[in-house]
């Protein structure tokens, strides 16, 4: 696409920051936790129809595909919930400094993987 | 006025159109639903910042369980109804994140159109299909136990 206009500097020309990952991740989670909600659907609709349905979908989620896909599901789900808290505290004018918002991208990163390894422990620990 | 004392209308440009800027202006775009969409997405956010964590917990809690013991868990009023809320707003506010995203990146307007329809259709489908799976769920497991 031709244009005479001139363009602004597009995203190549700048360094790298934290808050830009966070900014593009909030939209790729935002986007795969959709399909994840139509997962929930599925599995909610299985449940209701019980017997070989459910058995099937049980095990579909059992597998390791089921598997990899319920943790990349639970990753962006804590990762999508903890940004939006951030982006919720923005609204309401709180941490608009540069250094508050890198702070509290790196305290979303870390309470990420933390949530995360959480809920994994307990299912993978199985019930006590 | 320097059309005052000419007795005439004020010198203008013949017109196609009567109606002003703001009548074309209004019904459309921003002016149309003003903040709407913005508030709806943070409204929804914050049920699903309330309801995420206990979803997960809820989820969890299931893992390992028999379906009956899944499908009676679920049944529970206090367990059916915050998840037919979490999926009214889940599905609600992906409406409306894709919406914007469809909007950013997608250029040719018969494709956007596309789009924009099947998100719809899909978080709509989404949305009905949990919510008649709850019930059935509670209904049905409501009949076995009495």
């Amino acid at each position: 696409m031709a244009t005479e206009r001139p363009l602004s500097p597009h995203l190549q020309v700048y360094r790298w920051q934290i808050t830009m990952t966070m900014s593009i991740l909030h939209r790729v989670t935002g986007v795969a936790i959709t399909f994840g909600a139509f997962g929930l659907a599925w599995w909610l609709v299985a449940l209701a129809e019980g017997g070989a349905q459910y058995a099937h979908a049980a095990a579909i989620v059992a597998s390791p595909i089921g598997m990899l896909l319920l943790f990349g599901f639970s990753l962006a789900l804590v990762y999508h919930l903890l940004n939006g808290v951030r982006h919720l505290l923005w609204d309401m004018g709180w941490g608009f400094d540069i250094p508050e918002t890198y702070r509290s991208g790196w305290t979303v990163l870390v309470l990420t993987v933390v949530f995360t390894a959480a809920i994994w422990f307990v299912v993978l620990r199985g019930h006590p | 006025m320097s059309n005052i004392g000419t007795g005439g209308a004020p010198a203008r440009t013949p017109r196609e159109d009567y109606r002003t800027p703001l009548k074309l202006a209004r019904g459309l775009g921003s002016g149309k639903s003003g903040v709407g969409h913005w508030w709806t997405q943070r409204v929804t956010a914050v049920v699903l910042v309330l309801l995420v964590p206990w979803l997960v917990g809820l989820l969890v809690s299931l893992v390992g369980t028999d379906l009956q013991t899944a499908r009676f868990a679920i049944a529970k009023p206090w367990n059916a109804i915050p998840l037919a809320a979490f999926v009214i707003a889940a599905f609600w506010h992906a409406k409306l994140g894709m919406q914007v995203v469809i909007e950013d990146y997608v250029h040719t307007r018969w494709i956007e159109i596309t789009l924009q329809l099947l998100v719809i259709f899909a978080c709509a489908i989404g949305a009905l299909a949990s919510l008649y799976a709850l019930g059935h769920i509670a209904m049905t497991v409501a009949t076995l136990t009495h």
